[in-house]
């Protein structure tokens, strides 16, 4: 199983930069790591700290939360907002054992489609390094 | 997982699908919703896109998958599910098979949703009750070459996006009217040009123009490639109507403060600065009879204090109270307070006109309008930052918009073609093209500024037009004359006499007796090193968005692209819209742009603005927020989250309630994603729509 081990990361991505951004790669055609797995949301604001916490008792290895740029929010400031409290949920993970680098907060607009493949690279390679979750055998 | 959620008198009919037991191995731990329950039966469509998916993903064994999960009762696969008869099998297959959400794996939401909502409803289903997965721009074409990769992540997809299918609910958008107004921000040729068309189409346009006069860059160049129209003759007429056009309430001298609203209903705040003169229809206005502002150009000559003029590259002085150019729309006198000196002397000549008013404060005016055009030009790179060209350090190189008006018969020479060091004519002139432009050393810009080479060539003509006996040299990599009739203009150029030489100038030296500048470049076609002395050169500097167009574009919610030029809904498919309903883009602040190209973009974003306009109502996204009132807390946090100020507290059977304004709501789900006490539904993006996402993506599985 350690050979064929393979993250499971979960992407939360916000619809307006984003994900525009994600589809950019693809329409250019730009190759990276297919270990991750989207969730579409309207804004970061959105993000729920349950959201992530629930991931990860589920057992996710990684959860990347992606959104516009400070002052490029669809929403004028919802990306301040869920990055506020992510600062919150990497401090709650930390206390219960989980290294926060399995949590991370990216800004990646609708035209840097070349910067989401290369934030996907390094979520995957980031969690990869640290291995499976200590969670994930709760969580079968 | 799915809560039951309380309905406002508003929310559409009931009819959960919500769906307890998604995965398979265990669920959150939620209790199963209460009653009225509709068993979930959800359709999957998986597209092969040609080979654009099916060529890296597997599509059988995706179907075939699809078919074991939970709460799937169908699936099936085609060519080309966007293509008639694809969404004609999603239709039928609703009916045939009871659906109650469909699941189209095929490409982007952001291109494809809305076709596939209206297939869905064909199908006799609500719209909303779809959910797409993205195997292509988010799958097969960014794993190309890992087909197992790419057929397990389009796996999942499906699998995310069925468990999120089987828990929609019927949505009702909301219509909003249309405020039968628009505002076109920018009067350069695009915004003039797209202002008009609005006001012919008979809908009343608010024109900002940030400088005190219209016009924009166009203004200031002297002829046209490749027809050589002189480019004030033709733009006048249009400036002229604009002023007169019955429609149009044009404001110069005039910025926006702040948006607020959304497509149909935008209030838009309009700084109008201070501009210490009074037009004659103010000066009406405030019982001042026969007064204002006539542009007679009295107070000029008066006015002590000289600065230099932007307008004419700041080549030539103009006073504290101005106007920019004779051509200029509205004819009215602007004082620059950062330099006036309040000594009264223009007020004094101005006499009974009583047109100045050197207190005046700025003014801040609201209007309303249903679409917004951004037309918000550029600015030239400041190519004194490749230093090796010696822009700023040698008199005799000069920019692109410097030559404009050193050759226009209204510029600072009176057209007389002189070079700034000596007033002497020229006999040798090079042009660089590409300064600063398609450059890759972190200095200039990556992209082709797209229309330098073109006025390059119209510069090599002008100044053979000009001087007997010139000689012009043209330093290029590529000469890019794409247009129709360009490619001729440029072999006419070649026949008259220019030289042409393929290499980029390593520097540029002066000789400091003569002021002649000795350039140094490599021929790459001959393989040589090129030295050269010539007497004046010529910069065509990259072109760059304006140096408020980030500030606006924030204002609007328009996103850009990495160089700052707006970016479009769509390249092909939506090149005027932005991701802002009810804001659309036209002229150079999208990107370089010719002045056909620009105003044929200005025509294409007045359509699509006046569209909203003409159809009287537009739908929303019904992504409120709504409060399920038996959890809310009345903390009121939500409350100060909203950057809309779409939530309130009330008074409900005694105790304090949030209650959405439905009308304000954009739907971003910053409360919900907030609330304590989840009390929040987020339509459309409810948490137990989320959560059941993430427990299929990690704990899902077959049935």
């Amino acid at each position: 199983m350690a050979d064929e081990w393979k993250p499971q990361i979960l992407g939360i991505i916000c619809n307006w930069c984003s994900y525009a951004g994600a589809d950019l790669a693809g329409s250019a055609r730009t190759q990276y790591p297919p270990d991750i797995r989207i969730v579409r949301i309207m804004c970061t604001g959105r993000v729920d700290p349950l959201f992530i916490l629930k991931a990860f008792s589920d057992g996710a290895d990684g959860v990347l939360v992606s959104g516009c740029h400070f002052g490029d929010c669809h929403y004028l400031e919802g990306n301040y907002k869920g990055a506020k409290r992510m600062f919150m949920v990497k401090s709650l993970i930390r206390n219960i054992g989980l290294e926060d680098k399995r949590l991370r907060m990216t800004f990646v607009s609708a035209s840097e489609g070349a910067k989401w493949a290369k934030v996907v690279e390094d979520v995957v390679k980031t969690v990869t390094d640290l291995g499976p979750s200590p969670l994930k055998e709760l969580a079968r | 997982m799915a809560e039951k959620k309380t309905k406002k008198e508003t929310a559409p009919k009931k009819k959960e699908a919500t769906k307890a037991a998604a995965p398979a191995v265990k669920a959150a731990a939620p209790k199963a919703p209460a009653t009225g329950k509709k068993e979930a039966r959800v359709g999957v469509f998986i597209c092969h896109c040609g080979t654009n998916i099916a060529g890296s993903i597997d599509i059988n064994e995706v179907e075939a998958y699809a078919k074991t999960l939970p709460d799937v009762a169908f699936a099936a696969n085609y060519q080309y599910v966007c293509s008639t008869p694809g969404q004609k099998i999603i239709a039928d297959a609703i009916k045939d098979h009871n659906l109650t959400g469909t699941v189209v794996a095929a490409c982007s939401p952001r291109l494809h949703e809305p076709t596939f909502r209206t297939a869905t409803k064909e199908g006799g289903l609500n719209p909303f009750r779809f959910e797409m997965a993205n195997i292509r721009e988010q799958g097969s074409w960014v794993h190309m070459h890992d087909r197992e990769g790419a057929t397990e992540k389009a796996k999942d997809a499906i699998r995310i996006a069925v468990a999120k299918a089987a828990l929609l609910e019927d949505l009702i958008p909301k219509s909003v009217p249309v405020e039968k107004a628009a505002i076109v921000v920018g009067a350069g040729v695009a915004g003039m040009q797209a202002a008009l068309d609005l006001a012919n189409a008979g809908i009343k346009t608010y024109l900002i123009e940030k400088t005190p006069s219209i016009g924009g860059r166009m203004s200031q160049l002297d002829k046209t490639f490749p027809t050589l129209d002189c480019s004030q003759c033709i733009l006048t007429p249009k400036m002229v109507d604009v002023g007169r056009a019955e429609n149009i309430e044009l404001m110069t001298y005039t910025e926006v403060e702040s948006v607020e609203g959304y497509i149909g209903n935008f209030d838009v705040t309009l700084r109008k600065k201070a501009r210490g003169v009074l037009s004659m229809a103010e000066a009406e206005a405030m019982g001042i009879s026969g007064g204002g502002c006539n542009g007679c150009g009295d107070c000029e000559p008066v006015c002590p204090v000289i600065k230099p003029n932007p307008f004419e590259m700041n080549m030539k002085p103009r006073k504290a109270i101005y106007i920019y150019h004779p051509q200029v729309v509205p004819l009215l006198y602007t004082v620059d307070f950062d330099s006036c000196i309040k000594c009264n002397l223009c007020v004094d000549v101005c006499g009974d006109k009583k047109a100045i008013d050197l207190e005046m404060k700025d003014e801040l005016i609201k209007v309303k309008v249903g679409t917004a055009i951004l037309a918000l030009g550029y600015d030239m790179f400041p190519i004194e930052k490749k230093d090796e060209w010696g822009y700023m350090k040698y008199e005799n190189v000069v920019n692109s918009l410097e030559f404009e008006r050193l050759i226009c018969a209204s510029g600072p020479t009176g057209g007389h073609m002189v070079r700034p060091s000596d007033g002497q004519t020229p006999k040798k002139v090079a042009f660089l093209l590409c300064a600063g432009s398609r450059d890759n050393t972190g200095i200039g810009k990556p992209y082709c500024s797209r229309f330098c080479c073109m006025y390059s060539l119209k510069h090599a003509h002008q100044i053979y037009e000009k001087i007997p006996g010139v000689q012009s040299y043209l330093f290029y990599m590529d000469i890019r004359s794409f247009g129709k009739m360009y490619e001729e203009f440029y072999y006419r150029i070649q026949d008259e006499g220019a030289k042409f030489i393929r290499g980029r100038v390593a520097n540029i030296l002066e000789d400091p007796v003569t002021k002649n500048l000795i350039i140094n470049a490599e021929d790459t076609l001959l393989n040589r090193p090129v030295r050269l002395e010539v007497d004046m050169v010529v910069l065509a500097a990259a072109v760059q968005p304006s140096s408020d167009t980030d500030r606006t574009r924030k204002l609007f919610g328009v996103s850009c692209s990495l160089d700052g030029w707006l970016l479009e809904a769509h390249p092909k498919l939506n090149p005027c819209g932005t991701t802002t309903a009810g804001v659309y883009v036209a002229g150079v602040c999208q990107g370089p742009k010719d002045i056909p190209d620009t105003v044929a973009s200005a025509e294409g974003a007045a359509s699509a603005a006046s569209i909203p306009i003409h159809m009287g109502e537009v739908e929303l996204e019904p992504y409120f927020a709504q409060c399920i009132e038996e959890k809310c807390a009345g903390c009121g946090m939500c409350v100060n989250l909203c950057p809309y100020q779409a939530l309130a507290l009330v008074e409900k059977e005694g105790r304090k309630v949030m209650e959405v304004t439905e009308a304000k709501c954009k739907g971003c789900g910053t409360c919900g994603g907030f609330c304590p006490g989840g009390a929040i539904w987020m339509q459309h993006f409810a948490t137990p729509q989320i959560v059941a996402q993430i427990d299929a993506f990690l704990l899902g599985g077959v049935k």
